[in-house]
């Protein structure tokens, strides 16, 4: 390889593995979510699993009617998830205190996986702190349900033109119509397990809660920060993993994971074309130098050659010439003493 | 297998052809009319199968050639492997339009799929990224190969207008392709808690990146030795002659890249002080690929380039792909969801690999068509001494 090439491959290399830091385009600012927004509180120690805010939920939202009715108690000895029908679930875990209940929903980030990754904006964070997905752009592609750190986008898999990503919408077409005061599944709850309202209240309320009955609860808000926080907030007696939710999700969003890579983007746009640029050049002008210097090389070779040709002649020329003179001299010197001996001779004579 | 048009077409090759096809016409049917559920195994927890890791990821990366071939001739001034180009820009054009056919049957609503670049663009997702640069390359792509076509409808002018658009087109081709290799590998940055940590990295876009080129050139070493025996005879002179010294070249090449592409592995996995997990079931098999699949053909390409063992290089380039193929699919079905219980993973339907091997067939068939006919593996004597 030659010189210069390396030199070219090595400041890509370079180039390539020092991009990849965060871009903090706007930096010293975050968003905390919207100051009114507004969530739910789960209180798995008040939740009996009866069941009702699945039938709420499926009311109010006008999803088809389930295999077996929202009264059969059965359905919990089997985990369950969202589907495309369901956009909530109860499930129930065995506890070291008993039977432990847990609702199953959107947990409407506060900056959401599913939002930052669509690329078509199909999915919403609104002000009343609702993630909200609207069909008429969206692709199909899934990656939402891919993003989805708590697996809660469904899809409708067996619709083969139109089918749809569904998910729970925390009631917010329906509240922002007045049809609702608070979603379906909080309305239809008989035990005060979920709590609809501003989520900084809910976070104090939550506090409150864990502060009064400290033997009760986990010392910890399930939803107040992991994934970047979640309006739908957790109370829980049983160690949260234990009642399905993960542990090991971390604090960061899904936007701050990715903002690295996505900063990268248009650094390679801009210094790409320089550097492949440079490169081609620089090969460029190791071909036109090279073929100058073969140029020059060849010049003067052929200089050379000519330059010994041209001695050579002279060398010949002077030679002949030297011949020429001794010739004469020699010439001259006989006919002198060809002269000088019939001069001789006519004396002797 | 080429321009006898007086033999018959039922040759095996044709007739496995014809059977591959068919089958796939089938699935193709009910995929539209019975919708994904009917033909995949796809559910809500997994999302992206086979027609992803495979059509998409793999496709994507083996079609790597395109790029590294033609900066490797016109940009970093390695003339020697021009009669590699054009089979490599054809490769790699068929490639990338048959994963955009391919992701027709993947998404939900086919028909918009455009909506992303020219109705409401999200552009703070790494799948838009893909999508755009994925789309103008199959474009930038187009254009570069155009001129075999122009020459084989002898249109001499266009011929001759887009050839001196070579370099600008070889240019922002390596920037679309640095872009959506990446990219690529960067979908899967936003999910941490579903990737085993052994293949999840915060530097899976320069992994994903850094291995396309081992990949792109290894499957140009891979399709050469293919092409090789059925269309020796429209290989030219040229061709011919240079055919060892791109393979060796390559090799070098190929053997380098991995070696760096080792050496970003090793970064990850101390990045996250990963070492531990070595010990597991889980680490074992990232061993294999690692080891197996990264440092041993990256050694075998160093002895082949070294000692002239064409034979060597052949084989160690499809061990080269192989391994490609495995990394793409551990990251994308192997390890993900690697936290949910064996009874809710996913794993492919027989229709999804039938659709999988039609999208295959169907680029080797019109890879044979035009080969057979265009000037691919020789040059049209009238462009001879045109570059």
């Amino acid at each position: 390889m030659k010189r210069r090439q390396f030199l070219g491959l090595l400041g890509a290399a370079g180039i390539t593995a020092t991009l990849g830091t965060t871009a903090q385009a706007a930096s010293g600012k975050s968003f905390d979510g919207y100051p009114d927004a507004k969530g739910v509180l789960f209180d798995s120690t008040r939740c009996i699993g009866c069941r009702k805010c699945e039938a709420g939920c499926n009311k109010v939202n006008k999803l088809p009617a389930p295999a077996k009715p929202f009264d059969d108690l059965k359905v919990l000895d089997t985990e369950r998830r969202t589907d495309a029908k369901t956009y909530t679930v109860v499930n129930k875990y065995a506890g070291k205190k008993g039977p432990a209940f847990r609702k199953v929903q959107c947990n409407h980030c506060m900056e959401p996986a599913c939002a930052s990754v669509c690329f078509v904006r199909a999915f919403t964070k609104n002000p009343d702190g609702s993630v909200t997905y609207d069909a008429s752009v969206c692709v199909g592609c899934r990656y939402c349900m891919v993003a989805c750190p708590f697996n809660i986008p469904a899809y409708e898999y067996n619709d083969p033109l139109t089918p749809r990503v569904m998910k729970c919408t925390m009631c917010h077409e329906q509240i922002a119509k007045g049809e609702l005061e608070a979603p379906g599944c909080v309305g239809a709850c008989p035990k005060e397990a979920l709590v609809y309202g501003k989520r900084k209240d809910l976070i104090e309320v939550a506090r409150e809660r864990i502060r009064r009955n400290p033997g009760r609860y986990q010392d910890h808000i399930y939803g107040e920060k992991e994934m970047g926080g979640t309006n739908w907030l957790y109370l829980s007696g049983e160690e949260f993993k234990s009642i399905g939710l993960r542990e090991d999700l971390g604090t960061t969003s899904v936007p701050t994971m990715t903002s690295g890579a996505l900063s990268v983007v248009p650094m390679v746009a801009a210094l790409w074309p320089a550097l492949l640029g440079g490169v081609w050049a620089m090969n460029k002008r190791k071909d036109k130098v090279a073929e100058e210097e073969q140029k020059a090389a060849v010049k003067a070779a052929k200089d050379e050659v000519k330059a010994e040709a041209a001695a050579k002649l002279a060398k010949e020329l002077e030679k002949a010439e030297k011949d020429k003179a001794q010739a004469i001299e020699r010439e001259v010197k006989r006919a002198l003493e060809e002269a000088a001996a019939a001069k001789k001779d006519e004396e002797g004579a | 297998m080429s321009t006898e048009s007086n033999k018959s077409l039922f040759t095996p090759v044709n007739i496995i052809t014809g059977i591959f096809l068919a089958i796939g016409l089938v699935i193709t049917v009910l995929r539209f009319t019975k919708g994904l559920g009917y033909v995949t195994n796809l559910d809500d927890n997994n999302p992206w199968g086979v027609w992803i890791s495979f059509d998409l990821l793999c496709g994507v990366a083996l079609a790597a050639g395109g790029y590294t071939t033609s900066s490797a001739c016109y940009i970093f001034g390695l003339k020697k492997y021009h009669s590699a180009v054009r089979p490599a820009i054809l490769t790699a054009f068929l490639g990338y339009a048959l994963v955009v056919f391919a992701l027709h049957y993947d998404v939900g609503r086919p028909y918009r799929l455009p909506y992303p670049i020219f109705v409401q663009p999200g552009t703070t997702s790494l799948l838009f990224e893909v999508g755009l640069c994925v789309f103008l390359y199959v474009t930038v792509l187009a254009i570069e190969f155009s001129p075999a076509v122009f020459e084989w409808l002898g249109m001499k002018s266009l011929r001759n207008k887009i050839h001196k658009l070579t370099l600008a087109l070889t240019v922002f081709g390596v920037i679309l392709s640095t872009l959506h290799q990446s990219s690529l590998g960067a979908l899967y940055i936003a999910v941490p808690s579903k990737i085993h940590p052994l293949w999840y990295s915060p530097y899976l876009a320069i992994l994903f990146f850094v291995s396309s080129i081992p990949a792109g050139l290894s499957m140009v070493i891979f399709e050469g030795t293919l092409a090789h025996k059925p269309w020796h005879h429209m290989m030219d002179k040229t061709h011919l002659d240079e055919h060892e010294g791109v393979i060796l070249g390559f090799a070098r090449g190929a053997s380098i890249a991995l070696a760096a592409y080792f050496a970003v592995k090793l970064v990850a996995l101390a990045a996250d002080n990963n070492w531990h997990y070595l010990a597991t079931g889980w680490g074992a098999w990232y061993l294999v690929e690692v080891l197996g699949f990264v440092a041993l053909p990256s050694l075998l390409y160093a002895i082949g380039s070294r000692e002239k063992n064409i034979k060597l290089i052949k084989w160690t380039a499809a061990l080269t792909v192989f391994g490609i193929i495995l990394n793409r699919f551990n990251v994308s079905m192997v390890a993900f969801n690697y936290q949910l219980p064996s009874s809710q993973r996913y794993f492919p339907s027989w229709m999804e690999i039938g659709i999988s091997i039609f999208v295959v067939t169907l680029g080797v068939t019109i890879y044979r068509f035009i080969v057979s006919r265009m000037p691919i593996f020789f040059e049209h004597p009238e462009y001879k001494d045109a570059h």
